[in-house]
């Protein structure tokens, strides 16, 4: 087999960090290679040196294509060589249509003016390859995540592509709608498209990747051939974290308490479509000390769930009851359900949780300005005493509270979120998809955070996509599906096999 | 860089200076720019610029631009933007002049009904805006076009004047010298010199508090030759207002006004929510703030500042014309953007934007001086802010 991609002693520097030191990451024609690494281990750095973002000249080392030299000024040369990328945050206009999107920047025209009989019939072509069953003219608004994946990747396609990057593909994408992108990824090996992956989730780089290479600290550290030997999820780990991690799920002392939280048959309906309800009769209940998990594909309606009953941030009609410590509680705002001792973490930390253009300090405090402040005037000292008092109780890496959190790698924003959650000492606390693309290292703390909270008797409902996290982390698991709660299971009783036959066969 | 490069580098004196000096550009950059455009003048004006009588007119001519660039300030920072000042200040001076001089009102009367009016103007385009979520750009368009037309029609075309004394004392009076002198004004260099006096002090506690709770400051050099260069200029300012006929009672106003509202931007849980409503509106919504009142706030002091200003103005022309505040919004907006302010919203001073107002007010009396045509002035006027914006961008590109 030939080497279609060589990268020879990459470096690269920025101001004050050497993203890359040295790295050698070759390729060979036809495979599907997994890149996994920590976040800001340089992995998303490696390939924007390959695909020209940065361009010749602002790094060190050599890169060959089918054994010659290449160099790249921008994405345009890389693309013209079959060099696609398709990055974690997609790049598609939502409010043009599919075929629009497919070739935008390379319409089919002749002197400017649009073939649409042309374009369409070539997106129909493509979309079959990539097995998405929608309509060309569809917006590309109108569908999901997973298929908005697809469109990426028929995109790819329409490019010629020879060398097809992945960054974090499934990131966002539900087990089912992984799967479907995942086995296009081999279809398309079959074909003949060498595929680089990007991926925290170990068990979907063991299913598919042919080489792995485990990058750490602007370095590689090791590169294993799944042809060769066998992969391990645990060997893999060991090497991105520099340690072995014996234990991924921190063991805790399951002791839960008095009931704490109890909701009772809550429903909500869609913002827009009255008739359609987006969370049917949910009844669940948390104990002191427990952490309760919501299983469920993507779309099952647990955010729904979880932001009407936080102040009712989503949709219309909330109906049911809810109960903090037995008295029932009026979460009707987000004022008043801070009020009770409830707290959200959403799923979405940039959009949603984070003021980026804002210091770490003043988005610690933002939830609770009164907790700073002595009749509506702000103690600024005091300020930054708490979030000094956060940043060393959550790990916070940043050389200072003043940084700005646009500056912070992933897991560190998580934290920056947790700790505004926490100054606002709540009872019950809601972790939407807590873990949610950040590396292996940050998880780990991330989980002990929440071992933490439980040895403290509070309550944790803790809403994620992954199974395993769910399986090792929650006293009790409830499965939601379109709506519904359609299941219980103790962490006894619960398997991803049992959760996904609930899910499945109701 | 950020604070924090400084912070780790105390070692290095040096360096943490100059990274100081270069995490705060922007603010110390405006600070000299104004100084510099200050002295540019001052020489080509053959020292026009800066005599006691000008002196005086400065502060006359701008203090309704600044008056209300507070306010424009704080709906810029809650993500929004308010064209309709201009017409709704005319209207507001409009409403003055017919009832003080065709109805009789008393004065004082009059003021009020007129700031009341003023916000509650500044309440009905803030309701749609905030409730209604429709683009406060279109609102307050409709607004300034609705105003307008109503200030014509309240003065059916024609000025309308004079005003009586008591009213006009609201821009052109002055505080007379309790001490008896009279020139130069003692009362006046001893405002100033409390107000000097209670800058360093404050200073001071500041940054005693700041090494109480371990934080780092701005350099110890830093601190001394700025609040040196403050001190002198304002006193060299209140030496020569004492010399003409001492504190005009608008300087008292503004610099209450200016004080206050930096105050609530930078101190309060209000002013801070604010910042955070423009910085990302959903995640302050999900931090449970009040998007909506905050934004219906922002608009509803504007209008109350817009108030302010458009009897300001009509005390100083002493008369209310149809065309008073014509195209004044955009003085006040350039001034807030020259000041530092964002147009995404999140981001700008108080202090940026009285400073801002200060470069135009003393560019356009600096080019009037020289005898500069309008028609250059504008064409000025319009490299000066898009040179501000682009050296914020490039500030902002250069650190991250």
């Amino acid at each position: 087999m030939s080497t279609i991609l060589e990268m020879r002693t990459i470096s690269k520097t920025f101001p004050g960090v050497r993203a890359l030191d040295n790295v050698s990451f070759s390729v060979k024609e036809g495979e599907i290679h997994a890149l996994v690494g920590e976040n800001g281990a340089g992995k998303s750095t490696l390939m924007k040196v390959l695909s020209g973002i940065y361009p010749i000249g602002t790094y060190e080392g050599d890169i060959f294509f089918h054994g010659e030299p290449v160099a790249f000024n921008g994405i345009n040369d890389s693309e013209r060589l079959g060099i696609i990328i398709i990055h974690q945050e997609l790049a598609l206009v939502p409010l043009l249509s599919i075929a629009e999107n497919l070739f935008l920047g390379n319409e089919n025209a002749k002197g400017g003016v649009i073939s649409w009989q042309e374009t369409f019939q070539r997106t129909g072509d493509l979309l079959k390859k990539v097995g998405l069953k929608e309509a060309p003219q569809t917006l590309v608004d109108r569908l999901g995540v997973g298929k908005q994946q697809l469109v990426e990747i028929a995109k790819a396609l329409s490019k010629d592509v020879k060398l097809l990057i992945l960054d974090e593909p499934t990131a966002a994408l539900s087990e089912s709608d992984s799967q479907t992108l995942l086995d296009l990824i081999v279809e398309l090996k079959a074909r003949g498209v060498t595929s680089i992956i990007i991926s925290h989730k170990l068990n979907e780089v063991r299913k598919i990747a042919d080489t792995v290479t485990v990058i750490r600290d602007g370095a590689t550290v090791s590169t294993r051939d799944a042809r060769k030997e066998e992969i391990t999820e645990d060997g893999i780990v060991q090497d991105m974290v520099g340690r072995s991690m014996e234990n991924r799920y921190p063991e805790r002392e399951r002791r839960a308490g008095g009931t704490l939280f109890e909701v009772e048959n809550w429903s909500v309906t869609h913002p827009e479509h009255a008739d359609r309800e987006s969370v049917k009769n949910v009844s669940f209940n948390v104990r002191e000390g427990e952490v309760v998990g919501i299983a469920g594909l993507m779309g099952a309606g647990r955010t729904e769930l979880a932001m009407s009953l936080f102040g009712q941030s989503y949709g219309r009609n909330a109906r049911g009851t809810v109960r903090i410590r037995g008295r029932e509680a009026d979460l009707s705002t987000v004022g008043k359900a801070i009020a009770s001792s409830l707290a959200y973490v959403t799923e979405d930390r940039k959009e949603l949780g984070l003021i980026l253009d804002e210091t770490i300090e003043r988005n610690i405090t933002l939830a609770n300005l009164p907790g700073v402040s002595n009749s509506g005037i702000l103690s600024l000292q005091e300020e930054t005493r708490v979030a000094e008092k956060y940043r060393d109780a959550m790990r916070i890496r940043t050389p200072s509270v003043f940084q700005r959190v646009m500056n912070l790698s992933g897991g560190n924003q998580q934290k920056v979120v947790l700790s505004k959650w926490l100054f606002t000492e709540p009872d019950v606390l809601i972790l939407d998809e807590p873990t949610r693309g950040i590396d292996v290292g940050a998880k780990f703390e991330i989980y002990n955070i929440i071992n933490d909270l439980s040895r403290d008797g509070k309550g944790v409902v803790m809403i994620s996509s992954e199974m395993p996290e769910l399986l090792g982390m929650c006293d009790r698991i409830y499965v939601m599906n379109e709506g519904a709660f359609v299941g219980e299971l103790s962490a006894e009783e619960a398997s991803q096999e049992r959760i996904m036959s609930m899910i499945v066969t109701n | 860089m950020t604070d924090s490069a400084s912070k780790e580098n105390i070692q290095s004196e040096e360096r943490s200076v100059l990274e100081y000096l270069g995490s705060h550009m922007r603010e110390y950059g405006l600070l000299f720019a104004l100084i510099a455009i200050m002295l540019f003048f001052q020489v080509v004006t053959d020292g026009t610029l800066l005599r006691p009588v000008n002196i005086t007119n400065l502060f006359l001519q701008n203090s309704y631009i600044i008056i209300m660039a507070l306010g424009m300030l704080i709906v810029i920072v809650g993500g929004n933007i308010d064209l309709s000042v201009g017409s709704v200040m005319g209207f507001v001076g409009a409403l003055a002049a017919v009832m003080i001089v065709q109805w009789d009102w008393p004065v004082i009367g009059a003021i009020i009904a007129c700031l009341v009016t003023g916000t509650l103007i500044g309440a009905a385009q803030g309701y749609w805006v905030a409730y209604w979520k429709i683009p406060s750009f279109i609102v307050t368009l409709a607004g300034m076009l609705v105003f307008r037309g109503l200030s014509l029609w309240l003065l059916a075309g024609q000025s309308v004047g004079p005003f009586p004394a008591s009213f006009q004392a609201l821009s052109t009076g002055f505080i007379p010298d309790f001490f008896g002198v009279g020139r130069p004004n003692v009362f006046a260099l001893v405002v100033g010199a409390i107000a000097v006096a209670a800058i360093i002090w404050m200073g001071l506690r500041k940054r005693a508090q700041n090494r109480a709770y371990g934080i780092e400051d701005e350099p110890q050099a830093f601190f001394v030759a700025r609040n040196l260069i403050v001190a002198g200029a304002l006193m060299f300012l209140v030496y020569k207002l004492s010399t003409f006929r001492g504190l005009p009672n608008v300087l008292i106003t503004m610099g209450i006004l200016t004080i206050v509202y930096a105050f609530i931007t930078e101190r309060t849980t209000l002013g801070r929510r604010i910042y955070a409503l423009g910085g990302n509106e959903k995640a302050a919504k999900l931090s449970g703030i009040p998007t909506e009142r905050l934004t219906f706030l922002t608009f509803l002091n504007m209008g109350f500042l817009a108030a302010l200003a458009g009897l300001i103005f009509a005390a100083r022309l002493n008369t209310a014309t149809p065309k008073a505040g014509f195209a004044l919004e955009l003085d006040v907006i350039a001034a807030v953007f020259i000041g530092g302010a964002s147009m995404s919203g999140g981001v700008g001073k108080i202090i940026g934007a009285v400073v801002g107002a200060f470069i135009m007010g003393v560019m356009n009396n600096g080019m009037s001086i020289m005898g500069i045509g309008i028609d250059y002035q504008q064409v000025i006027k319009g490299l000066v802010l898009l040179a501000a914006v682009i050296f914020d961008v490039y500030n902002k590109q250069k650190q991250s």
